[in-house]
C-alpha cells in the first residue's frame, strides 16, 4: 500500500478529515499564515535558521537513550527519544520555535497562544521573549488552578496569562477562546497553536515542525539497532503533536505505529466524527453533538478531539490508537524514575505504561524493538504527584 | 422600509418560543433562532452565556425544533458545522418548517454537504474578505446575505462599525437583501446601519435582556423601539 502523508489535499483534508472550518472572518488569516508557512519551509534560509536555534537554544538533537534495566525485565529493547531533555522540558518548544520564527518572518509582533497543562504556553512565552514578540497565553481557570507553577513560569517570561472562564474552563475552552481573540488582531497577532490540530494549514505545519522528532531518531535508530528500524514506535498523544512528529520518521517503514491516549480523553476510541476548532476528526460528544469534556491525570492530554492526520492514519489501517488510564500512568511514572532514573512527564508515562501492559501480556512479543517517545519531563507533575502519594 | 431580524436561542427558558411570537406581533420581518453548540467560536459572552443557559435546561436541537410554533414569517437556523453537518440535520430542519440556515464555521469549499435539501443557506461576508470573494458568496447566498460589520465575536457595541463598503460590495453582486449584523444594540444604530444596508440581525441585545430576565412583553416593547427606528 502506498501512503503518501507528506502533505494534505489543497483544502487541508487528510483523507476525510482535517479541512479548515472556520468563520469567513478568519479564512484571509489562515491563508497568509498558509502562504508564508509555504515559502518558508522551501527557503532554505529559514530552515538554518531554525536548525540553528534548534541545536544553540532548545538543545538539538536530543539523545536516543536505550532503557538498560527495564528492557532487561521486559525482554525487549527499548529506546527512548528523549524530548525531555530540550529547553522549557517538552517536544512544544521544537513547534513553536518554528512558529515563532514564521511570525516575525510575518511581520507579526506578537504571538497568541492556548495552553492546556501549561507546557505549550510556557514555551511560547519562551520563544517570544527569545524573539521579541509579546505573548497572550489563554488558560481555562481551572488548568490555572491545577497549574500553578506553570502560569508563574509564563508570567517570569513576560507573557500575559488570561484566565478563561467560559464553558467548562478547561483547554477547549481555552482554544475557543483563543479564536475568538484572534478574529479582532489578525493584523498584528499570529495564533501559535500548540497541536496537530485547528484549521489547516495548522495540523500540517505542526506536525513538520516536529518531524524533527522522528527525522533524528529515524537515523538514531539505525545505528543503534541491527534491524535499522524498531518493530514498534510509541508516543503519547494529546492534540497528537509529537505522536505526529515521530510517526512522520517512520511512517514509511514496517514499524507498527502506536498511539495512546488517556482513557478519559480519547477522541479514537470513545469519539464520533465532528468538528471542532477548525477542524474535522475524531471528537469526544454525547449523542446531541455536544462537545465534552475530557478527564484525566494529565492537563496535556485533556482535549476532546484529536489532530486529524492519526484519523486518517486509523482510518488506513497505518496506526493504532490505544488508550492508557490514570493508575497505570502513576505506576509507570514510577517504574520509569526507579528503573533508568527519569521522572517523565505524566503525558508521556501513558506511551510507557503501554508498553509494559503490552510486553507482559505478550502483544510486543519478547525480542521486539520499540522506540518510545519521551515527550516531556515531569517536574511540572511533582505537585500532582505529591497529592497522590 | 428596512427588514429587521431578531435572533433568539431556542430553549433559554421554558417559554422560549413565546420571545418569538413578541418578535413577529412587534413587526420582525424574518426570526433566526439559534441552536446552542458547546463550543461557540463566533459568539462573545452574552450569547456564550445563552448557549450554556439553554443546554444546561437540557435543550437539544430535537428539543427546540419540536417548540417552533407556526409563526407566519421566516425561520432561520443559526448554528455550528458540528451540529450542521450530522446526518439527517438539514432535513429535520426543513421538516420543522425553517426557511435557511447559517452556518458561520462552514467555509464556501464545503457548500455541497447542504445541497438538495431545499433550504436557504445564508453566507457570511466580513470586513477581511477579499473583494472577489464577496462577489462569489454574494452569488452563492440564498435567502438573503449576512454582512458582518466588524471583526469580532457577536455582542453589543458602543459604536457601529462603518460596513459600508462591504455592505456596496455585496449588493453590487445580488438582488438579495443584504442585512448587517454583529454588535448592533439599539435604535439609532439600527437606523444608522439601514441608510446602507438593507436591515438588521440583533442577537446580543436581546439576548442579554432575556438573560437579565425581560418578559417577552418587554422583548417585543424593545424590538418595537427597533421597528420604528427602521420604519
Ligand atoms: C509533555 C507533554 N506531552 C504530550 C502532550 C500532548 O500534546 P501532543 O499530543 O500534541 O503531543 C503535552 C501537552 O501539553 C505535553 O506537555
Amino acid at each position: 500500500m502506498q501512503i503518501d502523508v507528506r502533505e494534505p489535499s489543497k483544502l487541508g483534508r487528510f483523507g476525510d478529515y482535517g479541512g479548515r472550518f472556520v468563520p469567513e472572518s478568519l479564512v484571509p488569516a489562515c491563508e497568509e499564515v498558509e502562504a508564508a508557512f509555504r515559502a518558508a519551509w522551501q527557503d532554505p534560509v529559514f530552515h538554518s535558521e531554525l536548525d540553528r536555534v534548534l541545536k544553540v537554544y532548545a538543545g538539538r538533537p536530543t539523545a536516543l537513550t536505550p532503557a538498560w534495566r527495564l528492557s532487561e525485565e521486559l525482554g525487549i529493547t527499548l529506546l527512548l527519544k528523549r524530548e525531555d531533555l530540550t529547553h522549557t522540558g517538552s517536544h512544544k518548544i521544537n513547534n513553536v520555535l518554528g512558529q515563532a520564527l514564521l511570525a516575525k518572518r510575518m511581520g507579526k509582533t506578537r504571538l497568541i497562544a492556548e495552553t492546556g497543562a501549561g507546557q505549550h504556553g510556557v514555551a511560547t512565552a519562551t520563544a517570544a521573549a527569545l524573539l521579541g514578540l509579546e505573548t497572550t497565553v489563554f488558560m481555562g481557570e481551572k488548568d490555572m488552578e491545577r497549574q500553578q507553577l506553570n502560569v508563574f513560569r509564563m508570567r517570569m517570561l513576560g507573557a500575559e496569562v488570561v484566565p478563561v472562564t467560559a464553558g467548562s474552563r478547561t483547554l477547549k475552552d481555552a482554544c475557543s477562546e483563543a479564536l475568538r481573540h484572534w478574529v479582532t488582531c489578525t493584523e498584528d497577532s499570529y495564533y501559535c497553536l500548540g497541536s496537530v490540530m485547528g484549521p489547516h494549514p495548522y495540523p500540517w505545519m505542526v506536525r513538520e515542525f516536529q518531524r524533527v522528532i522522528g527525522d533524528e531518531a529515524r537515523t538514531q535508530c539505525a545505528a543503534e539497532l541491527r534491524a535499522a528500524t524498531p518493530d514498534y514506535v510509541v508516543a503519547c498523544v494529546g492534540g497528537g503533536s509529537n505522536a505526529a512528529g515521530t510517526f512522520a520518521g517512520f511512517v514509511d517503514t514496517p514499524a507498527r505505529l502506536i498511539g495512546v491516549e488517556a482513557e478519559g480523553g480519547a477522541a479514537m476510541t470513545f469519539g464520533q466524527p465532528g468538528v471542532l476548532h477548525g477542524f474535522r476528526s475524531m471528537v469526544l460528544q454525547d449523542e446531541h453533538g455536544q462537545v465534552t469534556e475530557a478527564h484525566s491525570i494529565s492537563a496535556g492530554l485533556d482535549y476532546p478531539g484529536i489532530g486529524p492526520e492519526h484519523a486518517h492514519l486509523a482510518d488506513l489501517g497505518r496506526a493504532r490508537y490505544v488508550t492508557a488510564n490514570d493508575k497505570e500512568v502513576l505506576a509507570a511514572v514510577r517504574k520509569l524514575a526507579a528503573s533508568e532514573g527519569i521522572l517523565c512527564a505524566l503525558e508521556s508515562a501513558h506511551a510507557v505504561a503501554w508498553v509494559l501492559r503490552a510486553a507482559a501480556s505478550g502483544e510486543i512479543e519478547p525480542g521486539s524493538t520499540v522506540l518510545l517517545t519521551l515527550s516531556g519531563r515531569g517536574d511540572k507533575d511533582m505537585a500532582t504527584l505529591m497529592e497522590l502519594t | 422600509m428596512s427588514l429587521l431580524a431578531p435572533y433568539v436561542t431556542g430553549g433559554i427558558t421554558p417559554n422560549w418560543t413565546d420571545y418569538l411570537l413578541a418578535a413577529r406581533d412587534a413587526g420582525a420581518d424574518m426570526i433566526e433562532i439559534g441552536l446552542p453548540f458547546s463550543d461557540p467560536t463566533l459568539d462573545g459572552p452574552t450569547i456564550q452565556e445563552a448557549s450554556d443557559r439553554a443546554l444546561a435546561r437540557g435543550a437539544t436541537v430535537d428539543s427546540i425544533l419540536a417548540d417552533i410554533p407556526d409563526l407566519g414569517v421566516p425561520l432561520y437556523a443559526m448554528t455550528y458545522a458540528n451540529l450542521a453537518l450530522r446526518k439527517g440535520f438539514c432535513a429535520s430542519l426543513r421538516d420543522a418548517g425553517i426557511t435557511g440556515l447559517i452556518v458561520p464555521d462552514v467555509p464556501l469549499e464545503e457548500l455541497a454537504a447542504f445541497d438538495g435539501y431545499d433550504i436557504d443557506v445564508v453566507l457570511l461576508a466580513s470586513p477581511s474578505t477579499r473583494r472577489d470573494k464577496r462577489r462569489e458568496i454574494a452569488k452563492r447566498s440564498s435567502g438573503f446575505v449576512y454582512a458582518v460589520s466588524l471583526m469580532g465575536t457577536t455582542g453589543e457595541q458602543e459604536a457601529l462599525a462603518d460596513a459600508q463598503e462591504l455592505v456596496a460590495d455585496l449588493k453590487e453582486a445580488t438582488d438579495l437583501p443584504v442585512m448587517l449584523g454583529f454588535g448592533i444594540s439599539g435604535p439609532e444604530q439600527a437606523a444608522a446601519a439601514c441608510r446602507y444596508a438593507d436591515g438588521v440581525v440583533v442577537g446580543s441585545a436581546i439576548m442579554r435582556r432575556i438573560l437579565d430576565g425581560a418578559t417577552p412583553k418587554e422583548v417585543g416593547a424593545y424590538l418595537t423601539t427597533l421597528r420604528t427606528a427602521l420604519n
